[in-house]
């Protein structure tokens, strides 16, 4: 025990630079928890089967690597649509940059406000769908998360939100490391969709923990990207109630490490979730490495999950899913599915998948499909063979194959907004 | 009514606890020989696999090998990923050798095979004397046979009793013994070829098997020969508190052929037993290998007492240029089944495939499956697994597939369906894919459902009743793997998924 330490212990260096924000005592005790879970857990390594394929070392290193910021003067995704805007700088929230925070149908405040009162309902969410989440795989970056975030957003919807909300994370210093946390609690009836852009920082750790209860409906659209050299560790973590639902999309292009974790449990009757994520990646412009985790438990009868996950790399980008429907006993009449697909553009990019079932109920129907190949020669010719030059035509395809994720997306400004994102990183990489 | 009580909702769930309940009284193979053993004594060390190696009457060699996995097995821990539960294994708590007495001095020919064994086979349905004789009879060749010859190695405990029709083998140069003859007579082959496929090193199971393997089957098939009847193995186990860890090495040189057939059983106990067997195939160019298991051990019963831990190690390597192997299961026994046939598909347009079903009932846990690694171009490889699961039982597969950088044009096909019957069971499914280059196709595919209510009103419907027409489901469910067994064990393996079923369904 006294022999003296060589290396530092990960976990040690990672916890050295970070310092507990303040709050109410419900606030410090529920960030005190988080560290002793992840004192428990210790930070992820290359043999945990969970993160077989994707390498966590950047993720777990005090400091973050740098990440240049990516001058563009493209337009931001979703400037056409109308929305409340709460803009991050590197973590860091912008009260200028951003909209007023009221809105009919929500309440919005800052986390750091929820957390610092002695009575607020975040006590009852804040750290326990993260909590909930650690079992039966822990994750590690979760609970640091939870324990030394001090910034975010806390949503109440209490009604129907007219707009969506819109979080737009900016990337302006080559060290930053952003952590942010978010709260989302819908009431019954009630109905919010966020969206999601940016780049947000060189490292960017954000845990977002939804309640959703009877009859709410949540939807989610999110579009990473932007500088190639980013790197993000994102959580999602969700609980419907009965006859509730949970939608959410997201599009991925460039960053050097993307690992997205969504984590929904299905506690009431009736409920439906969908999730659906595309993912473009071209290693010409630097690394790419794009982790989808995705973990859906039923544990209530009638319930509905949708996995849709699509991937198109080339130039040695690398494509990773792990999906998992885990079906609880009684969870009866479950309808589980879940597609994960992946065209390879070329020889050198990889894709790698764990598409998991764990069933212990009888009366269920769930399926899982998983395909990868490289583009479809026969169909590349007939579109040759009109006239289609070859770059269009495998952009055309390219398209095709995505749709199925891109529909998932219910409402339709939103969905043509993410189409026109895609449309124009596949146009600029054709030059 | 007893103490399992279970929700009896209408129809399946009711007949399930029937099961449950009936299933202790299913298991065929259930009694034990008495036989005098001559016994080992428990424990592994250094002695006692030096005691093995010796009794064996082994080359030093084979004495050195043994040591060096024992050495690392010392060093290894048990893994745990699999989704299987039992109570930690004293592997102190065992006997590592047991051998009839009557084989102390090994026999001739199975004329002086102790009757008591012999009897043991006939009553599990291989007749190795009669064979034996058929064989032995001049112009035997020409009379006509009833139908097809298998030849057969019969291992009982820690020992092979006998292999048949050795002589009809020998002139089509097939070799075809006992692991620890190929030692003594064919060390060149067992030198190459041992440990080449799953080397000592491999995993915990394996690595203990290396060290404490005690007999096995030898097949060395020569270039060019199309083996000119199946091969089979009949491992028993019959002796109290004992392991079984049998090797099996099988090569098929260039352009040859075989079909190798494998079944198990065990008598009914109270206490768990261990079987860590390891089996390596190893096909040349143009070589084509079928090995096809029924795997019957003893499953314990209804409360999960007793049965069989079974740890099994089982790796083809698709050596040559445009080799074949084909593994075939039908997995039904066993308290616990930890099995995964794989094929490394070295040569170009090598093709692997693997066809299982396995059958979970009571407090079986099954968590089996396989592992396709391409790394020559144009390789193909195809898997089909049909898991059935009843009772309490847990049933997973879990596999690999993997396209190398260098597999140019690979080609995956799998297929993975569930079945449930009962609502206290469970079937998962693990798949792992990793796909390294484009020109590969995977396609991966899994289902998991209860028997089909329209199905079932449509055979009902037409007169059947329902314990027939969920047979009919579940044979239809499972027809794609039982065609792929060699007509010998299909109708085995029919029955015995009828066996393992009867009564949970409908």
């Amino acid at each position: 025990m006294a022999a003296p330490a060589v290396k530092q212990d990960p976990l040690e260096a990672r916890l050295s630079t970070l310092s507990a924000p303040k709050g109410a005592a419900w606030a410090e005790e529920a960030r005190a928890e988080a560290r002793s879970r992840l004192a428990a857990s210790g930070l992820p390594g290359r043999r945990d089967e969970y993160w077989k394929f994707t390498d966590p070392t950047s993720l777990n290193q005090p400091d973050a690597p740098r990440a240049a910021v990516f001058a563009t003067d493209e337009a931001m995704p979703f400037s056409d649509v109308d929305r409340l805007k709460i803009v991050f700088v590197d973590g860091v929230f912008d009260a200028e940059a951003s909209d007023d925070l009221s809105m009919a149908g929500v309440e919005i405040e800052r986390l750091s406000d929820a957390l610092n009162r002695d009575i607020h309902w975040a006590r009852d969410l804040f750290g326990v769908l993260e909590e909930r989440g650690q079992t039966p795989v822990v994750r590690p970056h979760a609970a640091l998360n939870t324990a030394f975030a001090s910034d975010g957003i806390v949503i109440h919807a209490t009604g129907r939100a007219p707009k969506p909300i819109s979080l737009i994370y900016l990337h302006k210093s080559e060290a930053s490391d952003a952590m942010l946390h978010h709260l989302v609690k819908v009431e019954p009836g009630a109905e919010v969709t966020v969206l999601e852009n940016g780049p947000a920082a060189a490292r960017f750790s954000k845990v977002t923990e939804v309640e959703v209860a009877d009859t709410g409906r949540f939807h989610h659209v999110r579009a990473q990207g932007r500088d190639h050299e980013r790197r993000a560790s994102t959580h999602m973590f969700a609980r419907l109630g009965a006859n509730a639902t949970y939608k959410s999309f997201t599009l991925t292009v460039n960053g050097v490490l993307t690992r997205n974790e969504q984590v929904v449990e299905l506690v009431g009757d009736d409920s439906t979730v969908h999730i659906a994520g595309a993912a473009v990646g071209d290693a010409a412009y630097g690394a790419f490495h794009h982790d989808d985790t995705v973990f859906v438990t039923h544990d209530a009868v009638n319930c509905e999950s949708r996995q849709v996950f699509k991937k198109v790399m080339r130039n040695g980008a690398e494509g990773v899913f792990q999906g998992k429907i885990l079906v609880k006993p009684d969870a009866q009449k479950t309808d589980g599915y879940q597609i994960s697909q992946s065209l390879l553009l070329d020889d050198d990019s990889v894709f790698q998948a764990k598409p998991e079932l764990e069933i212990y109920a009888d009366d269920v129907q769930c399926s899982h499909g998983s395909t990868t190949g490289a583009i479809d020669e026969d169909a590349l010719f007939y579109l040759r063979s009109r006239g289609v030059p070859e770059d269009i035509a495998t952009d055309l395809m390219v398209l095709a194959f995505l749709a199925e994720a891109i529909e998932e997306i219910e409402d339709e400004g939103l969905r043509a907004d993410i189409l026109a994102r895609l449309q124009g990183w596949l146009d600029r990489r054709r030059g | 009514m007893s103490a399992v009580e279970t929700e009896v909702r209408e129809g399946v769930d009711r007949e399930t606890v029937e099961t449950v309940q009936a299933m202790g009284g299913k298991y065929k193979y259930g009694w034990e020989t008495e036989i005098e053993m001559d016994y080992a004594p428990k424990g592994v060390n250094e002695s006692i696999v030096r005691l093995i190696s010796e009794k064996n009457g082994e080359p030093e060699w084979m004495t050195d090998w043994r040591m060096q996995a024992f050495k690392r097995w010392k060093l290894m821990a048990e893994p745990e990923w699999a989704m299987v539960h039992y109570p930690p294994i004293d592997y102190q708590d065992q006997y590592y050798y047991a051998k009839p007495k009557s084989m102390a001095e090994k026999p001739k020919s199975l004329d002086e095979v102790d009757p008591k064994l012999l009897a043991t086979y006939e009553k599990l349905g291989i007749p190795l004397k009669e064979q034996m004789i058929l064989a032995g009879v001049e112009g035997a060749d020409e009379a006509p046979a009833e139908g097809r010859k298998v030849a057969v190695d019969a291992v009982f405990d820690s020992v092979s009793v006998g292999t048949t029709f050795q002589k009809e083998l020998e002139e089509a140069g097939v070799i075809f013994c006992s692991i620890s003859e190929a030692i003594q007579k064919h060390p060149e082959l067992v030198k190459k070829y041992l440990g080449s496929v799953v080397p000592i090193t491999d995993n915990f199971f394996a690595t203990l098997n290396s060290a404490v393997f005690s007999d096995g089957s030898f097949v060395y098939v020569p270039p060019g020969v199309r083996c000119p009847m199946e091969l089979s193995t009949y491992f028993r186990i019959n002796a109290e508190n004992t392991g079984q860890f049998e090797r099996t090495l099988i090569i098929a040189d260039k352009g040859s052929y075989v079909s190798y057939l494998e079944g198990c059983t065990a008598p009914q106990r109270d206490t768990h037993q261990l079987h860590a067997a390891v089996v390596e195939l190893v096909a040349l160019e143009d070589a084509e290998i079928k090995y096809s298991t029924v795997q019957n051990w003893y499953p314990g019963d209804e409360e999960g007492r007793g049965g069989i831990y079974n740890f099994v190690t089982k790796r083809a390597d698709c050596r040559g240029d445009r080799s074949k192997v084909m593994w075939t299961q039908v997995e039904t026994g066993s308290a616990i089944t930890w099995k995964y046939p794989s094929c490394i598909l070295r040569g170009n347009d090598s093709q692997g495939e693997f066809y299982s079903i396995a059958i979970a009932n009571n407090m079986q846990q099954a968590d089996t499956g396989t592992k396709m690694v391409h790394l020559g171009k144009n390789t193909k490889s195809r898997i089909v697994s049909k898991g059935i699961s009843a009772g309490k039982a847990q049933n997973t597969y879990r596999g690999l597939v993997s396209m190398h950088p260098k597999a140019k044009n690979g080609r995956n096909y799998t297929q993975c369906d569930s079945l449930l019957i009962g609502d206290q069971c469970g079937a998962h499914t693990v798949p792992y894919i990793e796909v390294k280059n484009n020109s590969a196709r995977v396609e991966h595919e899994a289902t998991t459902s209860k028997v089909d209510d329209d199905q079932l009103f449509y055979c009902r419907q037409r007169g059947m009743d329902e314990e027939q027409a969920v047979a009919l489901v579940v044979n239809g469910f499972c027809k794609e793997v039982l065609q792929a067994l060699p007509m010998e064990f299909a109708m085995e393996a029919q029955q015995l998924v009828a066996i393992s079923l009867e009564g949970s369904v409908g």
